[in-house]
Parts: C-alpha cells; sequence; structure tokens
C-alpha cells in the first residue's frame, strides 16, 4: 500500500536552530532517505520551501480568492513528504517513528486513496 | 524528579492496576469472557485511578472496588447501560465475590489469565498487549503508542483476541507438565516484548515507555513468585533486571547516548545485578538451561566488569553459540558476531556478520547496520563503513543514538583525511 508521510514542523524553531544542529538533522534526512530507497519503500519525497512563500487559492462564489500564506495558521507548519510502499499500516507508522522529523516535530501517516478503491460508478 | 508525592502516586496507581488484574483475573476464569469481566469493573477501577493516589490505597483494596462496582450495576440495571455479559459479571461479584471476600483472600487466578492470554490460538503479536491490558489495565491508546501502532488498530486487535478466548473455548489453565514449557516460553515471550519496548526508551523521558519496562518487570517478578521453580521464568525476571541496572548509565548528562563499552560503572544499580545474580544462580541450580538464562548469563558476564574491570569475550562468546542453538534469531546471530569480533578480531566478527547477509529481514534492522559499521571501520574500510553507517543511521529511531552514529561516522571521514 502507498503512504503519505506528512512532516509538519515549527518553522521559526527551525530557522533558529544552530548551523551544527541544521546540519546534523539534514544529515539524518539523507541517511533516512537513503535507509527508504535502499529497502524499496520509498516512491517520492521532498522538503518544502518555508509557509512564508505559501500561496492559497481559494474559488468562492465564482470569484478566485489569491492569498498570501499557507492554508492554515498552525503552530506546526508542512515542512516536506515522504510517499512510501509499505506492508500495512503498522510498517507505515515504523518508517514515520523513524523519519528524523518525528523527534523535533509530527508525522501525519495517511493512506493513499487508491483509484482501485474508487466506487465504481463513475461521474 | 523522584518527588514525593509522585512516588506516592505510582505505589498507588500500582496497587490499583494489581487488584484490578486480580478481580479481572478471577471473573473471567470463571466466565472465559474477558471483556464483559473488564466492562463490569471499568467504573470502579476509573474510580481508583483517580482516588487512591490523593486519598491513599484502602485496606481492603478489592473489596473496595468491588463495592464500587456493585453500586454500578444498581446503575446499570437501572439504566439499562450496561452489556448483558457484563450485567452477568456484576451478578457475579455482588453473590459469589463479595462472600469469598468477607474472611478470605480472593484466590489468584493472574497466572491462568496470563496463560490464556498467550495461548498459541492466540495471535501472536497481540498477547504482549493483552496481557498489559488484562492483568495491568492499561488503556489501548497507550499501549499502542508503545508499539508503534495506531489506538484504533490496538483496541480491534484487542477486541478481537478477546472474542477469540471466548469463541474457541481457550482454556483459563495452567497447562500440564508435558505442555508447561512450551507455553511457558510464550507467556515470558509476551513479558519480554513488553520489557523491550519499554527498553527502547533509555532515557525514560517517554513515561509511557519506561513505565513498561516496568510492568514488565513486574509482570517477571508475578511468574518468578507464581512458579518458583521454572527456571526460565526466573531467568527472564534476572535478564530484565540486568538490563534495567544499566538504565542511568545508557545516557550522560548531556543526553547523549553511551554505548556499553564506555558506561560508567558507579552509575549501574548494584542492588539490582546482585538480585540478578541471585535469581540466576537459582535458576541454572534446576539443571535446566534456557535461553533466558542464557541471556541473562550473558548479561551477568557484562556486569563482571564492575568487579575485574574487564570482559570476558570468549564466554560470551560462547553463551551466544549456546543460543544459536537452541533459540536462533537474527538478533543473537548479530550478538554473536559482535563478541566473535572482541574474541578474535573484527574480521572473524565480519565474516560472521557476512554469513547472515543472505537473510532480507535484516535489511531494515538497525543493529545489522550498525554492528557492520563498526567493524568495517575497525578495518579501515572508510567507504563501505560510511555506507553501512548510513543505514544505521537512516533505520533509527533514537535521536540520540542517531547521534552518536553521526559522530562515529563523520570521525570515519576525518580519520581517510588524516
Amino acid at each position: 500500500m502507498r503512504y503519505m508521510l506528512l512532516i509538519y514542523a515549527n518553522e521559526a524553531a527551525m530557522a533558529a536552530a544552530p548551523t551544527e544542529k541544521t546540519y546534523e538533522i539534514s544529515a539524518a534526512y539523507g541517511a533516512y532517505t537513503e535507509a527508504l530507497k535502499k529497502s524499496g519503500a520509498w516512491l517520492a519525497g521532498d522538503r518544502l520551501k518555508p509557509t512564508q512563500t505559501a500561496t492559497t487559492v481559494r474559488m468562492a462564489n465564482g470569484k478566485t480568492n489569491v492569498l498570501d500564506g499557507p492554508y492554515a495558521d498552525t503552530k506546526e507548519q508542512l515542512a516536506g513528504f515522504y510517499m512510501i510502499e509499505a506492508e500495512d499500516a503498522d510498517a507505515a507508522i515504523a518508517w514515520a517513528a523513524r523519519c528524523p522529523g518525528a523527534s523535533t516535530g509530527t508525522i501525519e501517516v495517511r493512506p493513499i486513496w487508491e483509484m482501485t478503491e474508487y466506487p465504481s460508478q463513475s461521474v | 524528579m523522584d518527588s514525593r508525592p509522585e512516588i506516592a502516586r505510582a505505589a498507588a496507581e500500582a496497587a490499583a492496576r494489581q487488584s484490578y488484574g486480580k478481580l479481572v483475573a478471577y471473573l473471567a476464569a470463571r466466565t472465559r469472557d474477558v471483556a464483559a469481566a473488564e466492562d463490569a469493573l471499568a467504573d470502579a477501577f476509573a474510580a481508583a485511578l483517580e482516588r487512591w493516589p490523593q486519598a491513599g490505597v484502602p485496606d481492603k483494596p478489592e473489596a473496595w472496588l468491588l463495592a464500587v462496582a456493585r453500586k454500578r450495576r444498581v446503575d446499570a440495571v437501572r439504566r439499562r447501560l450496561t452489556s448483558e455479559a457484563a450485567r452477568d459479571h456484576l451478578r457475579l461479584i455482588a453473590e459469589e465475590m463479595e462472600a469469598r471476600m468477607v474472611d478470605e483472600d480472593l484466590p489468584d487466578e493472574r497466572l491462568r489469565l496470563m496463560f490464556a492470554c498467550a495461548h498459541p490460538a492466540i495471535e501472536a503479536g497481540v498477547r504482549a498487549p493483552l496481557i498489559l491490558q488484562t492483568v495491568l489495565g492499561f488503556d489501548a491508546p497507550t499501549i499502542a503508542s508503545a508499539f508503534l501502532v495506531s489506538p484504533a488498530t490496538m483496541s480491534q486487535r484487542l477486541v478481537r483476541a478477546k472474542t477469540r478466548i471466548r469463541e474457541t473455548g481457550i482454556p483459563f489453565r495452567v497447562p500440564e507438565r508435558a505442555e508447561l514449557g512450551e507455553r511457558l516460553g510464550t507467556v515470558l515471550e509476551a513479558i519480554y516484548a513488553a520489557f523491550a519496548e519499554g527498553w527502547s526508551d533509555p532515557a525514560g523521558t517517554e513515561t509511557r515507555r519506561r513505565n513498561l519496562a516496568t510492568e514488565a518487570i513486574w509482570l517477571g517478578r508475578l511468574m518468578a513468585t507464581l512458579m518458583p521453580d521454572e527456571p526460565e521464568a526466573l531467568g527472564l525476571l534476572a535478564l530484565m533486571l540486568f538490563a534495567e541496572a544499566r538504565r542511568a548509565a545508557r545516557r550522560n548528562a548531556a543526553g547523549d547516548y553511551v554505548p556499553l563499552a564506555e558506561q560508567d560503572l558507579a552509575l549501574w544499580d548494584d542492588t539490582l545485578i546482585d538480585e540478578a545474580e541471585t535469581l540466576l544462580g537459582r535458576a541454572a541450580a534446576k539443571g535446566v538451561v534456557g535461553r533466558y538464562q542464557l541471556e541473562a548469563a550473558v548479561q551477568s558476564a557484562h556486569a563482571t566488569r564492575r568487579l575485574t574491570g574487564g570482559t570476558d569475550w570468549v564466554a560470551i562468546k560462547e553463551l551466544y553459540n549456546a543460543l544459536s542453538v537452541i533459540a536462533g534469531s537474527p538478533v543473537v546471530s548479530i550478538n554473536r558476531a559482535v563478541a566473535i569480533a572482541e574474541a578474535e578480531g573484527a574480521s572473524a566478527g565480519l565474516d560472521a556478520l557476512d554469513q547472515l547477509s543472505g537473510d532480507k529481514r535484516l535489511y531494515d534492522y538497525q543493529p545489522y547496520w550498525a554492528a557492520r559499521a563498526g567493524l568495517l571501520a575497525r578495518l579501515g574500510k572508510v567507504p563501505q563503513a560510511s555506507e553501512a553507517y548510513d543505514r544505521a543511521i537512516g533505520l533509527e529511531r533514537d535521536p540520540a543514538v542517531r547521534r552518536f552514529l553521526q559522530e562515529r561516522r563523520a570521525e570515519l571521514g576525518r580519520a581517510e583525511k588524516y
């Protein structure tokens, strides 16, 4: 099954971290990504630029609304993601626990809603 | 950190769990319906967890719980809230249990309950969680976090297992001599699984995990008390106590990981080590060797360092040889390879590890890569060592251990430059 690991982190705290710490974390992410790849679990994954670069688009009453900033103003912000292949939810959670982001922020584990699981009637 | 109210609180909570487990075991052993037994006592247990830490543990804790549960029976009948099965259990409480409680202690059926929970017909992965829930009253979310499973999934598994106990007629009894060995093995394995989960939080920062190791030791003590003539029950308790004795030494003041070889011996808990040695001696006197006694003997060999200043790696290697014969597993093989490396040199150790490389299970297994990296580093094989370190770092979930491995990897790079 495919799972998304959504990495939430406190952007401000990350930005304020000493260079040494930043280096340690990115090296840990490098090793984590390699481990995912070597065990055949890695499908995709990337880091996102900070939320100040985010733009939010929404259409309301036929009018498109474009706003600066992220969708939700939260304590921790979406900072990156991995899409992985895992046997089951337990295996996906085990990978989430190994993600360096789990010790500095929060990892949300979400199964992908596969096309094959859609109800058969089409639009 | 260990403030007095905290200690009193923990003691009261332990007392509540102890009494609750006894009552659940007593009820379930009669009806085979674990879920209904828990249901019947749920409110009383919740009240005890809330009340006892403040007001103190009552003189007759079980009687206190029964009285509250009985009161609930009246409410339940009035409001028709409880399930039919739970109502039957509440009736049992009112009629049978209270009669017994008047002047004699309730018989301890927890051993029978544990054997039911660790029955071969119950899925292996849920046995330890089931024991933690039924004997100690932990809720599903707490157990789920400790075992890295989602709370909803853990609840489902626990419910399914309890239904299975009831539907398939799993017996609540201590097996006969002939089958005891194997069946006892599944109970001990479940307890050890709980301990291992708790052990993976060495700093003890995560209360849930630290508690799990403590609770597993408590269950181990219960087993050793209820089955004092079973060498493996004694062996498991010894093993857990040896490990627990080193807890404080596994991190330095800065919270960094300290490997066994570099630990400050003054931080080892001598009382626990002595207790473990005594247990191991008692077990050995029975003359039947087993997996847990051998593992405890390995720990004993490590503990000897506090007296002799050295470690007898040849003896440890022999113990792992014996372990791989009676209870071979990838973990044992890795530890054996590490012992060989210490006794005969890094390249002999690496050869032993290479023999495992066909095992697919090791691809995602951090200790394999960490051991490999360490031996490759000692042999000066820098590029291969750093690759193995990367694998180990990527698979590690404890930030302190990750930092430690990253430092070792960085040292490799430095050595290469000179």
